[in-house]
C-alpha cells in the first residue's frame, strides 16, 4: 500500500518535472523567436541601404523588388561620391572635428584638474552652476549665438563649426569624476618632489584617465560627423559645409521618382566610419553614453 | 589641502572654459529671456535703432500663431507616442536578453547598431523604404512603378498598400512612419540602460522567488520592474526630454520641408518652429525656446515626482 503510494507520488514528481521542462523550453523557444525578430527588424534598414546601393536603377524599380541584387553596380558608390563631393565634405569634417577634439581637450582636462584638485573660492558654487546650465535645452543658446556669431564676422568659416561649442560642461563633470578616483597623495607627493602642475597633469593624470578621454574624442568626432542643424544655419557654403549637411544638400528630395540607388550609395558611405567606430570603439562609446543619455 | 596662495592658478586654468561659457552660454540665457519679453523684437531692428516696448507680447503672438500650434502638437503627440512604446519594447528585449546564454552577446551588438548612425542619413533610407514612385492615387497616367518595400510586405501578407509619405499622404501615415523611426533609433539607448540594470539586480531574490515557487509574471512585476525602475525613470525621462526636441529625425525623413510634398511643415516641430524663426523674428523665437525650456522642465519634475512615489532605490 505504502509502496504504492510512494510509487505514485514519483510519477507525479516525474511528470510535473517533466513538464515544466517543456514549459521551460517553450519559453526559451519564444523568447529566441521574439529576439531574432527583433534583431532583423533592427538590421533591416541596414541591409536595405547596402543592397539598394548596388542595384541598377531598373532593378530597384521592379514591382516586385529583389531581395538580393543580381549584378552590383559599384558605379553608384563613384557616381554618389561626385554628386555630393563627399571628398570635399569628409575633408571638412574631418578638419573641424580634429580641431575641435584637440582645442576641447585641453579646455576640459584643465578645467577639469582644477575642480578636482585645487582648491579656490567659490568651487563649489560655480561647479553647481555649471551643472545647471545643463538642464537647458541647447536651441535657447542658438537664438543668441547666432547673432553672435554674426557680429564677429564668422559667417562662413571654420571658426563657427569650432569655437562654439569648445566647452562642455558635460566631458568637465566625466573627466572631474575620473580625476577624483585618482588618489590624492600621488598629487602631494609631486608637490613635495617639485613637479609642476602641468607635468603632473601630462605623467600622471592623463595616463591614468585615458580611457575616459578617449571617450570624449571619439563622441566629439562622431558630433562633428553627426552635426546637422547648426552647420546649415552659419556655413552652408561648398568651401565649410559638413557632411551631415552636405548630404541633405546633394538629395534634396528623398520621396518621389528619385535615384534611390545613388541616394542609399551616399548614405553608405557617410555610415561606413561611423559602423567602423561601432566595431572598433564600441566599448568607449558605451562607456559615455550609459552616463549621459546625449547623442553624439 | 593645496596652498590657497595659489587660488590665481585654478581661475587660470579655467580661464578658457570661463570665457567660452561666458560668450556661448550665460551671455545667451541673459540674452534670451531679454529678447522674450521685448514685443516683436529682431537684431536687425534693434542694430537699426528701434526700442522695443517691455511686454508679453511675444508670448501671446507664439501662441495664437496657427503654425506653432501645430508644431506643438506635432511634437506632444511624438512623445506620447513614441516614449512609452519605446520603452516597453526596450524592456521586453531587456528582458529577454538576460534570460537568455547563447547569442546573448552577439543579439546585444545588433542591438546597439542602431545608436551609432547618423538620424539624417538613416532617415533617408527609411525614406527610401516607405516611398512610393508613381501614384495610384493622383494623376490617370501614372502607375505605381515601385511602392517601396515597406508596402511590398504589407501586400505579401494580403494587406493594401499605403501611400505614407508621399504626395497626398494622410497626417496619420506620416505620423506613423515618424513613430517607427523614432522608436527604431530610442531602443539602443534604452536597451544599453535596463539591460545594464538588470545584469546588476542581485541574484539572491530570483533564487528566493524560485525556492517559493513564485510564477515568472509575478516575479517580472513583483521583483524586476520594482528593481528596475531607477533605470526605467532614467530611460523615460531622458526620453521625454529628446522628445521634445525633435527635429532632425523628420528632415531625415522628409528633408527641410518637415512635410510631404505639397504640404510642407505639416510636421515641424517647436524645435523647428525656433530655427525658423531664428533669423528674422529673435523675439517670437526666444518666446518659443522659453516655453519649450518650461514645458521640458515641467514634464521633467513630474516625472520626478512620479518616479520618487513609486521608484525604490
Amino acid at each position: 500500500m505504502s509502496d504504492k503510494t510512494v510509487k505514485i507520488y514519483e510519477k507525479d514528481l516525474h511528470d510535473a518535472t517533466s513538464k515544466q521542462r517543456f514549459v521551460k523550453v517553450g519559453v526559451q523557444v519564444l523568447i529566441y523567436a521574439f529576439l531574432i525578430l527583433m534583431a532583423i527588424i533592427i538590421i533591416f534598414p541596414f541591409y536595405w541601404m547596402l543592397i539598394s546601393s548596388v542595384k541598377s536603377l531598373e532593378e530597384y524599380k521592379q514591382t516586385i523588388p529583389s531581395l538580393f541584387p543580381k549584378e552590383i553596380l559599384w558605379s553608384n558608390y563613384v557616381e554618389a561620391f561626385n554628386q555630393a563631393s563627399l571628398g570635399r565634405l569628409f575633408m571638412n569634417t574631418l578638419y573641424v572635428g580634429i580641431v575641435s577634439t584637440l582645442l576641447s581637450l585641453v579646455i576640459t582636462v584643465l578645467s577639469a584638474f582644477a575642480f578636482a584638485r585645487l582648491e579656490f573660492k567659490g568651487k563649489n558654487a560655480l561647479f553647481a552652476a555649471l551643472l545647471a546650465t545643463m538642464m537647458i535645452p541647447g536651441e535657447l543658446f542658438t537664438i543668441t549665438n547666432y547673432a553672435t556669431v554674426n557680429s564677429f564676422g564668422w559667417m562662413e568659416s571654420f571658426e563657427v563649426l569650432i569655437i562654439p561649442f569648445l566647452v562642455s560642461v558635460f566631458y568637465i563633470y566625466l573627466l572631474r569624476q575620473n580625476f577624483m578616483q585618482i588618489p590624492n597623495e600621488l598629487y602631494l607627493a609631486a608637490k613635495v618632489d617639485g613637479t609642476g602642475d602641468l607635468k603632473y597633469l601630462w605623467k600622471v593624470m592623463i595616463p591614468l584617465a585615458l580611457p575616459t578621454l578617449i571617450s570624449i574624442t571619439i563622441l566629439k568626432m562622431m558630433g562633428a560627423w553627426n552635426s546637422y542643424v547648426w552647420p546649415r544655419l552659419v556655413a552652408n557654403d561648398e568651401a565649410h559645409r559638413l557632411i551631415t549637411n552636405g548630404l541633405r544638400n546633394a538629395f534634396t528630395e528623398s520621396t518621389g521618382d528619385v535615384n534611390i540607388p545613388v541616394q542609399m550609395a551616399a548614405v553608405a558611405i557617410v555610415s561606413f566610419p561611423l559602423f567602423l567606430v561601432f566595431v572598433f570603439l564600441r566599448k568607449y562609446i558605451m562607456k559615455g553614453v550609459s552616463r549621459s543619455g546625449i547623442k553624439g | 589641502m593645496v596652498e590657497s596662495k595659489h587660488q590665481w592658478k585654478a581661475w587660470l586654468y579655467l580661464s578658457p572654459a570661463i570665457v567660452l561659457l561666458l560668450i556661448f552660454t550665460v551671455w545667451p540665457i541673459i540674452n534670451t529671456l531679454r529678447m522674450a519679453f521685448l514685443e516683436g523684437y529682431s537684431t536687425m531692428g534693434a542694430v537699426g535703432g528701434i526700442t522695443y516696448n517691455f511686454g508679453i507680447g511675444n508670448f501671446k503672438q507664439v501662441l495664437q500663431y496657427k503654425d506653432f500650434i501645430s508644431c506643438l502638437t506635432n511634437t506632444m503627440l511624438l512623445c506620447v507616442l513614441t516614449v512609452p512604446l519605446s520603452t516597453i519594447l526596450a524592456l521586453l528585449i531587456a528582458v529577454c536578453l538576460n534570460a537568455i546564454k547563447p547569442l546573448q552577446r552577439f543579439l546585444q551588438t545588433v542591438f546597439f547598431l542602431p545608436y551609432v548612425t547618423n538620424s539624417i542619413a538613416i532617415g533617408m533610407v527609411f525614406a527610401a523604404m516607405f516611398n512610393m514612385v508613381g501614384s495610384a492615387f493622383g494623376g490617370e497616367n501614372e502607375i505605381i512603378i515601385t511602392a517601396g518595400i515597406i508596402n511590398n510586405v504589407i501586400e505579401f501578407f494580403g494587406g493594401e498598400r499605403v501611400n505614407w509619405i508621399n504626395s497626398g499622404s494622410s497626417y496619420l501615415a506620416n505620423i506613423t512612419v515618424m513613430v517607427i523611426y523614432i522608436v527604431w533609433n530610442a531602443l539602443p539607448f534604452k536597451i544599453l540602460i535596463l539591460l545594464g540594470g538588470l545584469q546588476s539586480i542581485n541574484k539572491q531574490y530570483y533564487d528566493a522567488a524560485k525556492v517559493d515557487g513564485t510564477s515568472r509574471v509575478r516575479v517580472f512585476t513583483k521583483i524586476t520592474v520594482p528593481l528596475l525602475s531607477p533605470m526605467l525613470a532614467y530611460v523615460v525621462i531622458t526620453g521625454f526630454i529628446g522628445g521634445f526636441k525633435e527635429y532632425s529625425s523628420i528632415v531625415g525623413i522628409f528633408g527641410d520641408d518637415m512635410g510631404p510634398t505639397g504640404d510642407p511643415r505639416r510636421l515641424n516641430t517647436m524645435v523647428g518652429f525656433i530655427y525658423d524663426s531664428l533669423a528674422n523674428h529673435q523675439g517670437r523665437a526666444s518666446a518659443a525656446a522659453l516655453i519649450l525650456f518650461c514645458i521640458i522642465f515641467v514634464v521633467t519634475m513630474i516625472n520626478l515626482y512620479v518616479s520618487k512615489k513609486k521608484t525604490h532605490y
